[in-house]
């Protein structure tokens, strides 16, 4: 005869500890009450961003704990050289019985920002997969029904060296300028917004390189690695390759930002992607490529420009510092925007290379400096003479 | 992913990198460790194509368990006890998490391996969703359980609290100082590979014991993205030893990851789950059983010692005193009575043990009775307002302790209390291992060795010390712990709110002496008096208890 031993499990309990169940004191205020929201009614994304990043003018009592080897902690406002209304105030002394209070919220301007696209891990996610799927889903689509097959030889040839080059761009930019920009921004909605742009940039790339490797598998004689050469010593992605590592190598994060979204992406990436390769390929009889690089551009005009606009807009309106901050963008505007006309027009070459050509290159130009007069205009900054370089 | 292999995508995808030929990526963070080019492999091989989709699923699954909570009420079976302690857990995680995420920049420039960095961005969009997701998970105790009250101010609270405090050195070691220091030996080495396992895995377990799926919902959905997490350190940790010159280092930030790590995350994991739970269950593990097993075996054994024979030289005696610690000196039993003992300044309720729970634990840790069981049966005694003050006021034979300039967990171990006078100040620290941290570790010269990168230990590192001579309503007040009637207190030392006249208020805080600082007091002595004071000190506890003479 065998027993069977009862299994150790824990048991439910009934505890009616469920949200409205007694009254008392607090019993009904069900919102996060450490901030004042953008709108009247706080968002979902505002619960999950908002004040994470601790700053130690409003709350964090006993101030930042570590620092780097000269004594700095936690997240310098004098990391880029623009300011937000309330950032000259010195972070409120406390010690020996001085409490813990600081200013009230949100104690500075730069706490203001919130991200117009909202994004969080939920956000982010559902919108990369979907990208991510839709361009599975479109080059399969082509690859069943032999659209490969159709291009010509030089439009073969202008995707692996071109189109090639472009994914090193998305690259570098996403890695060395926006995921290293997560960490410099004055608060979390500032470098959430960041690190999500520096997704979409590497996920560019490798959207690219891996639409290389099905290239390389579909089209005999596709050359998968003749990007490489294109990116390392064709003299017309030389100045693309410059100005690319000058914007990795720029300390301030607001340079970099402002530089890459405001000025290089409208007058550089744009001409790029949608008034050469977008214009060019189904000329060539391709019809894939466009929904590549046009993914890409979507993450681009509809979500990274748009934060960004919404960062640069307050400060340019500070209530304190527009003229400081209109001063200072105004003369990035006129340094980033020579370098991006430079390297602009050294791509001029590109335009004749396909069979059947796009637009001309001069009327293409004129229309990413047209939109990049208007980014500019919403800033309420001075259109750069340099434009007419 | 499609036809394509994932190890044909990742190698296609090693293409991306470039030699810079015109200009460096800027270089913000030094470090003093260094790094030759090698051809590391990130073991993973993450493509975001599949990457984001599987994510995504993950996603799902956590939000569909999200709606099955509130419409299967999960809470009309979560244990108040537990919850409240999630006041304090979910108030700290988000910001290690995003700390994590704004860490790794701090590797890119300083280990030249372009494969890792891949590793790296996607570990930091891994954090981003850890910090959100959490922030989320805490959002929806707020809209469904009982007591809003702590969450609802949870992150102003954290900031302002003394607990809050000593869990923000588990964000602000990742993203300051030496940058290996910071973003891979106390990151990925020890926080990620050793502690996640207690943080969530051996708590989301005591939590679905507690009545509550949703937190083992969310915390192992986030765990799944920690092997990578593990491998981006492992790969960095053999990148670094490689060069002999890094070998002192490697034992300096070891050896203090390892002890900071300990300190902080025993003393708070460890309270959760032995004094959070009703699960009472003989054999359901305890905390030093858990650690045992997944800190001790898993780490230790499995992961840490078989790397000594590549030069790494592991802190064998400080791990082996962080057991002792945990099973012989009561560490978590006197981190959680000092929890209760301050019970006042926190934003959460803490419920009095009962005979069930001291029967658990003279089960699991024999002796425990006589050590901290009478004062139990004190804080049960004075935890509804009954015309004496809270229990940090009256006499139950504790002495309140001096803080620990490092770890700011107080010095509760009373015999291993040391002292060091730094700068002009008179510090207390908890350990010897604390004390070597701030006099010996975070300076500019480490053991002859020029250490220009190093960090700086900075800040008020002593809470009492902000309040010294306030009235403790004041305290409250200023912290911001007060609930929406304007007097009466977010913590409790109980968990009954169906009598308004058992809710501690504002009022009877005000009848308290005022708040002293120990470690002010500590500064006013006299050499004899400092003397004296720090030899009955050592000769103090367990349990608080103050050395009595004769």
């Amino acid at each position: 005869m065998t027993t069977a031993t009862e299994r150790s499990v824990p048991k439910p309990v009934f505890t009616d500890a469920e949200a409205g169940a007694k009254e008392f004191p607090d019993s009904s205020a069900r919102r996060f009450n450490y901030f004042t929201p953008q709108k009247r009614k706080q968002t979902h994304y505002e619960d999950v961003t908002v004040e994470v990043q601790p700053d130690p003018r409003h709350y964090l009592s006993q101030g930042w704990l570590y620092g780097f080897a000269d004594g700095k902690g936690g997240y310098p406002l004098d990391w880029t050289v623009l300011k937000a209304w309330g950032s000259d105030r010195p972070e409120p002394e406390r010690g020996p019985g001085t409490g813990g209070k600081g200013y009230d919220w949100p104690a500075h301007g730069w706490h203001e920002f919130r991200d117009p696209n909202e994004e969080w891990e939920l956000s982010l996610y559902r919108y990369n997969a979907n990208v991510v799927r839709q361009l599975q889903a479109n080059v399969d689509a082509a690859r069943q029904a032999k659209a490969f097959e159709q291009w010509n030889p030089n439009w073969v040839r202008f995707v692996q060296q071109n189109v090639g080059a472009w994914m090193h761009v998305d690259h570098g930019l996403g890695l060395y300028l926006f995921a290293n920009a997560n960490r410099r921004g004055p608060t979390n909605m500032h470098n959430t917004a960041i690190a999500v742009n520096s997704m979409h940039l590497i996920r560019a790339a490798q959207d690219l390189a891996l639409y290389q490797l099905t290239l390389t598998e579909e089209i005999d004689g596709f050359d998968g690695s003749a990007h490489l050469e294109t990116w390392n010593s064709d003299p017309a992605w030389q100045g693309v390759r410059e100005t690319a590592e000058r914007l990795t190598a720029t300390s301030d994060w607001g340079e970099a930002i402002f530089a890459a979204n405001v000025v290089f992406q409208p007058l550089v990436g744009e001409l790029f992607r949608s008034h050469l390769v977008m214009q060019a390929a189904p000329r060539n009889g391709d019809f894939v490529t466009p929904t590549v690089v046009g993914a890409e551009e979507f993450d681009f005009s509809e979500r990274d420009l748009r934060y960004t606009r919404a960062i640069f807009e307050l400060l340019t309106n500070d209530r304190q510092f527009a003229d400081h901050n209109s001063r200072i963008l105004n003369g990035w505007l006129a340094d980033w925007t020579g370098q991006a006309i430079a390297a602009a027009r050294a791509l001029q070459p590109l335009w004749s290379q396909p069979d059947l050509k796009p637009g001309r290159f001069e009327d293409a130009l004129d229309r990413v400096k047209s939109r990049f007069a208007g980014i500019v205009e919403d800033l309420s900054l001075d259109l750069p003479k340099e434009l007419e370089r | 992913m499609s036809r394509q292999s994932v190890a044909r995508a990742h190698q296609k995808i090693q293409e991306l990198s470039w030699e810079p030929m015109y200009h460096q990526p800027v270089s913000h963070y030094g470090t003093d460790y260094t790094f030759r080019k090698a051809q590391k492999k990130d073991p993973l091989k993450q493509v975001l194509r599949s990457y984001f989709p599987m994510q995504e699923e993950k996603d799902n699954r956590v939000y569909g368990a999200s709606d099955g909570a509130i419409r299967g009420n999960m809470f009309r079976q979560v244990q108040e006890r537990w919850l409240e302690w999630q006041k304090l857990f979910l108030s700290i995680i988000p910001l290690p998490e995003i700390s994590a995420a704004r860490a790794m920049p701090l590797l890119f420039r300083n280990v030249p391996n372009p494969e890792l960095h891949n590793g790296q961005a996607i570990q930091m969009i891994d954090e981003v969703r850890h910090s959100t997701i959490q922030q989320n998970l805490k959002r929806l105790y707020m809209n469904n359980y009982i007591d809003p009250a702590g969450f609802n101010s949870s992150l102003r609270n954290f900031q302002n609290d003394y607990c809050g405090t000593i869990g923000r050195q588990f964000a602000e070691g990742f993203i300051t100082g030496d940058a290996i220091t910071a973003a891979s030996i106390y990151l990925t080495i020890v926080a990620e590979t050793a502690f996640t396992n207690t943080l969530f895995v051996a708590m989301p377990a005591e939590a679905a014991a507690n009545g509550d799926y949703l937190l083992p919902t969310v915390f192992h959905s986030v765990q799944s993205d920690e092997s990578r997490h593990i491998s981006n350190g492992y790969a960095t940790l053999l990148m670094a030893l490689a060069d002999e010159g890094n070998h002192q280092l490697l034992e300096r930030d070891l050896r203090y990851a390892w002890w900071n790590n300990h300190r902080v995350v025993d003393a708070a994991i460890g309270t959760f789950i032995e004094y959070g739970t009703k699960d009472r269950r003989k054999d359901r593990e305890s905390y030093a059983e858990m650690w045992r097993r997944w800190i001790y075996d898993d780490y230790y054994r499995s992961y840490l010692v078989p790397l000594e024979k590549y030069g790494l030289v592991i802190p064998h005696d400080l791990i082996e005193e962080s057991w002792n610690q945990i099973w012989h000196k009561g560490y978590v039993h006197e981190v959680a009575q000092f929890f209760a003992t301050g019970w006042l300044a926190n934003y959460w309720r803490i419920d009095p043990m009962t005979d069930k729970d001291f029967e658990w634990f003279e089960y699991k840790y024999p002796g425990w009775y006589d050590r901290y069981g009478k004062w139990w049966e004190q804080y049960n005694r004075l935890s509804t307002p009954n015309g004496h003050h809270p229990i940090v006021a009256e006499d139950v034979d504790y002495q309140y302790p001096h803080r620990c300039w490092v770890c700011m967990v107080p010095c509760l171990v009373r015999e291993d209390m040391v002292m060091a006078e730094v700068d002009g100040q008179w510090r207390t620290y908890c350990h010897e291992a604390c004390r070597w941290t701030d006099v010996e570790a975070f300076r500019p010269v480490y053991q002859g060795r020029n250490t220009p990168n190093m960090g700086q230990l900075i800040g008020a590192r002593e809470w009492e010390t902000l309040y010294h001579g306030w009235n403790w309503a004041d305290v409250v007040t200023d912290m911001g712990f007060v609930r929406d009637d304007g007097k009466t207190m977010v913590a409790q030392p109980h968990l009954n709110l169906d009598d308004p006249k058992k809710l501690w208020t504002l009022d009877h805080l005000r009848r308290m002496p005022n708040l002293q600082s120990p470690n002010v007091l500590l500064n006013q002595m006299t050499d004899e008096e400092r003397a004296k004071f720090h030899a009955d000190y050592i000769r103090g506890g367990p349990a608080g208890r103050p050395y009595r003479a004769g």
